[in-house]
Formats: structure tokens, C-alpha cells, sequence
């Protein structure tokens, strides 16, 4: 229901800051990569760490960064949190990443169906197109679709457990535009404070 | 010593140049002129070899490696350079390592024509997102050429991308 919430203005569904707070309450030691836009105001939101890594650009890069991520630090779990267009145009990499296996790596799209930074247009998601479907026939170790805070609940539990392959979840929210919560811009400033936190000499 | 069978060497020696360079990550699209260097790759323990559906992807792969404290190389052809151009904002900007070895196609002895408009485009796109660009046009300038860019990429932060000659390739055949 439309409420004065402003995660959730006047579009009804599950809000996307509450959705990224259950998915990441029990986070762990898990190192995070964000796509694009407003998943990367999302995790910021939820207070910036030294194990986020925040793109601000490079569409269509923020899962095959968790895979390169993934591949060199096979002990420790990587998880990217994305939106459906930054993911969709990547879709080819989600067979990439399915061929290489990686245990340690999850995706989580953040699916509005719209393109949410440049004027609220719709994504093929929310034309028939399904994410996780996708990353189903690619041969992902687990996929699905959560629509509900329960449901998100639930996933993040799911998540917490190890796997057999990468894994694909999408969580389906509110097309909204909550304020935006921004990270610094500086990529070499935020690569070195992720390395750093990892114990590689910053360069 | 060149074979006719096993082929020439340098795909040897830039596995050697690679490894001696701690590379553990390669990623790269098939093609004819790597064909010999992804096979020692993919048959080596020690390193994570991912086949990509586009050359992008490698670009950032390598910045995600690079982040979990792993070096990484990138195989492609001249065509794929197109594929990477904004990706390449992501090494650019985060000043991520980034050696990219390119074989030419389009340039020396080629038979298909659809080749030859990306093989002008790919040292002045390299060079425009910001990669340096160092070519070798025989087998021990490449060897030195992928020392030199090992270490420009990953002891000074460079973008390097190592054009290999179609003339050091020889001519397809088909």
C-alpha cells in the first residue's frame, strides 16, 4: 500500500532499503560488490564499510568484479548486489560465471524493473524476462525470486549457508527513489581501503 | 627451437614471462593466435582460467581480482578491443593493473575484410580510454614487450595493452 514512507512513496510493494537491510543484517565477513545507481546508495545506507566495494560506473560489471574477486579469495564469501538493468546487460556473464563455478560467489539483483537513474523506464524484467530463470538454465547452484520481507528474510538465511556453485536470488521491489545515499566517487581511494582490509600493501 | 608440429615458441616463453610475473588469473575469448598459450594456461594448476562470452567481462574480472590481491591477464583478438572500451572506464578510473594481450588481425596478409575496420580502430580506442599501447612485430620484442607491461601493469598501476603483429602471427589458414 502507498504510504508517506519515503522508501516506499507512492509505489506500492516491498521497499528497497528495508529489503538490502534484511538481506545484509547478518553480513559476516562476506566482502560485497555494488552495480550501478541505486544499489550502491542502498549498501552505503546501511553505513559504509572497508569491505564494500562501490561501482559507479562499468555497467554490466559488478558480478564478473565478484567473480574475479571470488576466484582470488576462495575462503571468503563474495556477494554483489546489483539492479535489473545493470545485470541484464550482462547476461552473457552469467554464463561466464556459471562455467566457472565459483563456491564462494552469490548475486542478489535488486529488480524494480525499471531503470531507476535515468527516469523510471521499464527494464525487460518487467517484460517477461526473469532473471533468475536465466541464471537457472545457465546452471547456477541456486536461484530465486523473493517478494516479500519474509521472503528476503528467508533468502538471507539461505545465503548464510555454503554452497555448491555460484547462486543467483532476485528480490522483486518497489520502483522508488528513496534519498540517495552516496559513497565517495574516488574508485582508487575505495580499492585500496578494500585491499587494505584484505592485508594488501595499498598502491 | 620453432616445431612444426607443437608451432613456435613464444607462447612458451610468455607462459614462463607470465608466471615469473605471479599472474593467477587468466581470462580470455578464443582465438587462433592464443590458441597455444590459453591451452598451457588452462593445463595449469596454479592459475584460474575463465572463458568469456565477451571480451569485457575480462576487464572486469581483472579489477575483482585485483581487489582480492591477484594479478590477472587478458587474452582477446583485435576485434574484441571494441567489446571493452567502457568497461575500460573501470580500470581507468580505480587505477586498476590491467595487461591485455591483443593478436592483429586486419592488418598484415588478411583474407576477411569485416577484420580490418576494428584492426584501425584498436590502437587509437586503447589509447583514447587512457591504455597504453606497446607492439611487438616478432616473437623477442613480444617477450620484452610482456615483461615491460607485466610491470608497468602491475608494480605502477598501468592499463597496458601488448598488440601482437598479424606478420608474427603468419598468415591464417583455412
Amino acid at each position: 500500500m502507498p504510504d508517506s514512507n519515503s522508501d516506499s512513496n507512492s509505489l506500492p510493494g516491498l521497499g528497497r532499503r528495508a529489503a538490502v537491510a534484511a538481506l545484509l543484517r547478518d553480513r559476516g565477513n562476506r566482502l560485497v560488490v555494488t552495480g550501478l545507481g541505486s544499489p550502491t546508495y542502498d549498501v552505503h545506507a546501511l553505513g559504509d564499510r572497508d569491505d564494500n566495494y562501490y561501482l559507479w560506473g562499468a555497467m554490466g560489471g559488478a558480478a564478473l568484479v565478484g567473480l574475479g574477486l571470488a576466484q582470488a579469495q576462495p575462503d571468503r564469501r563474495v556477494l554483489v548486489v546489483t539492479g535489473d538493468g545493470e545485470q541484464l546487460m550482462a547476461l552473457g556473464g552469467l554464463a561466464t560465471i556459471a562455467v566457472a563455478g565459483p563456491r564462494n560467489l552469490d548475486i542478489v539483483v535488486l529488480d524494480n524493473q525499471h531503470y531507476g537513474e535515468t527516469g523510471m523506464q521499464a527494464s525487460h524484467t518487467g517484460r517477461g524476462i526473469d532473471l533468475a530463470a536465466v541464471a537457472a538454465a545457465c546452471g547456477f547452484a541456486a536461484t530465486g525470486t523473493a517478494r516479500t520481507l519474509q521472503e528476503v528474510e528467508a533468502l538471507a538465511a539461505t545465503l548464510r549457508e555454503a554452497a555448491e556453485g555460484p547462486r543467483l536470488f532476485a528480490i522483486k521491489i518497489a520502483a522508488d527513489n528513496p534519498p540517495r545515499s552516496l559513497p565517495s566517487r574516488d574508485g582508487v581511494q575505495i580499492k585500496n581501503r578494500f585491499r587494505t582490509h584484505l592485508g594488501f600493501a595499498a598502491s | 627451437m620453432p616445431n612444426a608440429e607443437e608451432g613456435p615458441d613464444w607462447p612458451l616463453d610468455l607462459h614462463r614471462v607470465l608466471k615469473a610475473a605471479e599472474v593467477r588469473q587468466v581470462a580470455y575469448v578464443p582465438d587462433a593466435g592464443h590458441s597455444r598459450l590459453i591451452e598451457l594456461f588452462d593445463e595449469d594448476p596454479e592459475v584460474v582460467a575463465n572463458v568469456l562470452t565477451t571480451e569485457e567481462e575480462g576487464v572486469a574480472i581483472a579489477a575483482g581480482a585485483w581487489l582480492g590481491g591477484q594479478r590477472s591477464v587478458l587474452l582477446m583478438q583485435s576485434s574484441g578491443v571494441g567489446n571493452c572500451i567502457n568497461m575500460l572506464s573501470l580500470s581507468a578510473i580505480g587505477r586498476f593493473p590491467l595487461l591485455m594481450l591483443v593478436t592483429m588481425r586486419g592488418e598484415w596478409a588478411e583474407f576477411n575484410p569485416w577484420q580490418v575496420p576494428m584492426s584501425r580502430a584498436t590502437q587509437p580506442a586503447l589509447e583514447a580510454i587512457g591504455v597504453r599501447v606497446l607492439r611487438a612485430e616478432t616473437p623477442a620484442d613480444l617477450v620484452e614487450a610482456v615483461e615491460a607491461g607485466a610491470a608497468l601493469a602491475y608494480e605502477a598501476d598501468q592499463q597496458i595493452a601488448v598488440l601482437i603483429g598479424q606478420r608474427l602471427l603468419g598468415r591464417k589458414k583455412w
